[in-house]
């Protein structure tokens, strides 16, 4: 039928060899979860979300810090979640006793927020902190927590706190 | 063990039931988040925003991003009368240390930017070795054992929400949290924003107050003729926000 067949066999024997390597190399290679969801490594998703957290949430806070709540739920900062202005503590919630929160400067922290710009919207509480504490710290007057400075309430505590 | 003809009729069967848990994956393993029930996006609500730069901060603690660059970051607009085409835009430092003081006419505001998290997006589209993606639950995430650092995506981006991270050389951009969300906590700039004017929004769950929010209010995303379904909606944005 054919002249010389043997050639023809032995180049099915190359491309069977070839075929047979594609796919023993192509399955080492291509990792598994590989198109689970889509033309990407699936397992890569829990990779990711395997990632430690660094701010802890507000709920793990309020566990321990219920006094700072209750204060808080006086003024309007209550809306403020804690780690907005203590930073990242997501390890001392883990281990309340050795990773303690840094004491905040208020001078620098407050004006984060309060320093007037024509930008910020004008329902928003601002100052120029050069005219309005002539580089006093804030919490001079005022508590972080409840900040507004009700004279009336101060009086009636002291006087509360006198007769017991 | 020798395995027997009557062995391997008991194995094969086990094995098969097995085997469809190897391949699950881990994911859905996580207790109580299932890929399929959520549809991740975010609510920026511009008239809310202080620009006091909080979010920038607590991304960059969250997620190591490497100094100069930025998952998100702040734009501070400055609006004279009627040239919406030519606003004065300002991040400086990407709002990382708040704004300098700025005391002028015209319509100023701040608009905080991030990865839209694009339904149909450009940047997952480019890449050539599946390395950047649409995750099941909406968030384009970056595969960084996967990713060649061919800056690919970071041009097809079209809101310049990418970056190269300049250790790792691979392609990083906004998670949405990924890590934080899945565990039923909200995203670090969610979290630490102080008016509420960014949320983290599931549009998936029927009792996320996202859809009242949307169907009463004034919404926009940024650059819709784009067509990329972004999922990060803006309120009360101005025709001037690029």
């Amino acid at each position: 039928m054919f002249k010389d067949v043997e050639h023809l066999i032995r180049l099915a024997a190359v491309m069977a060899i070839a075929l047979v390597a594609f796919v023993v190399l192509r399955a080492a290679i291509v990792p598994h979860s590989f198109g689970q969801y889509g033309h990407y490594r699936g397992a890569a998703i829990a990779e990711i979300a395997a990632r430690p957290i660094g701010f802890a949430g507000h709920d793990a806070c309020e566990g321990c810090h219920s006094d700072v709540v209750d204060q808080k739920k006086q003024g309007k900062h209550v809306v403020v979640a804690c780690e907005a202005c203590h930073g990242a503590l997501a390890k001392h919630a883990d281990d309340p006793g050795s990773v303690t929160p840094a004491k905040l400067d208020t001078a620098v922290i407050c004006a984060r927020c309060h320093e007037a710009d024509s930008a910020k919207p004008k329902w928003f509480p601002q100052v120029l902190t050069a005219d309005h504490s002539g580089g006093l710290a804030c919490d001079t007057c005022h508590q972080p927590h409840s900040p507004k400075i009700e004279t009336q309430k101060i009086e009636t505590k002291t006087k509360a706190e006198g007769k017991q | 063990m020798e395995i027997t003809r009557r062995h391997l009729l008991v194995l094969l069967p086990a094995a098969a039931v097995g085997w469809k848990f190897v391949l699950a994956g881990t994911p859905e393993d996580a207790p109580n988040y299932k890929l399929s029930e959520h549809w991740w996006g975010m609510l920026i609500d511009i008239p809310k925003c202080i620009g006091c730069g909080s979010c920038v901060r607590a991304c960059a603690q969250e997620n190591d991003v490497p100094e100069g660059y930025y998952r998100t970051w702040v734009e501070r607009y400055h609006v004279t009368d009627y040239q919406l085409e030519r606003p004065q835009v300002a991040s400086p430092d990407g709002g990382k240390q708040g704004f300098p003081p700025n005391e002028i006419g015209g319509k100023n505001f701040f608009v905080p930017k991030l990865c839209n998290h694009c339904a149909d997006s450009p940047c997952t589209q480019v890449c050539p070795v599946g390395a950047t993606f649409l995750s099941p639950d909406g968030v384009v995430l970056v595969d960084k054992t996967y990713c060649l650092g061919c800056r690919y995506c970071i041009q097809a981006c079209p809101y310049g929400c990418r970056f190269l991270n300049p250790k790792t050389n691979t392609a990083e951009k906004c998670t949405l949290c990924y890590h934080r969300i899945t565990k039923g906590l909200t995203t670090a700039c969610c979290e630490v924003c102080p008016t509420g004017a960014r949320q983290l929004a599931d549009l998936k769950n029927p009792k996320d107050p996202i859809h009242e929010f949307l169907r009463t209010h004034t919404v926009q995303v940024l650059k819709p003729q784009m067509a990329t379904g972004a999922k990060v909606f803006y309120d009360g944005m101005d025709g001037s926000v690029r």
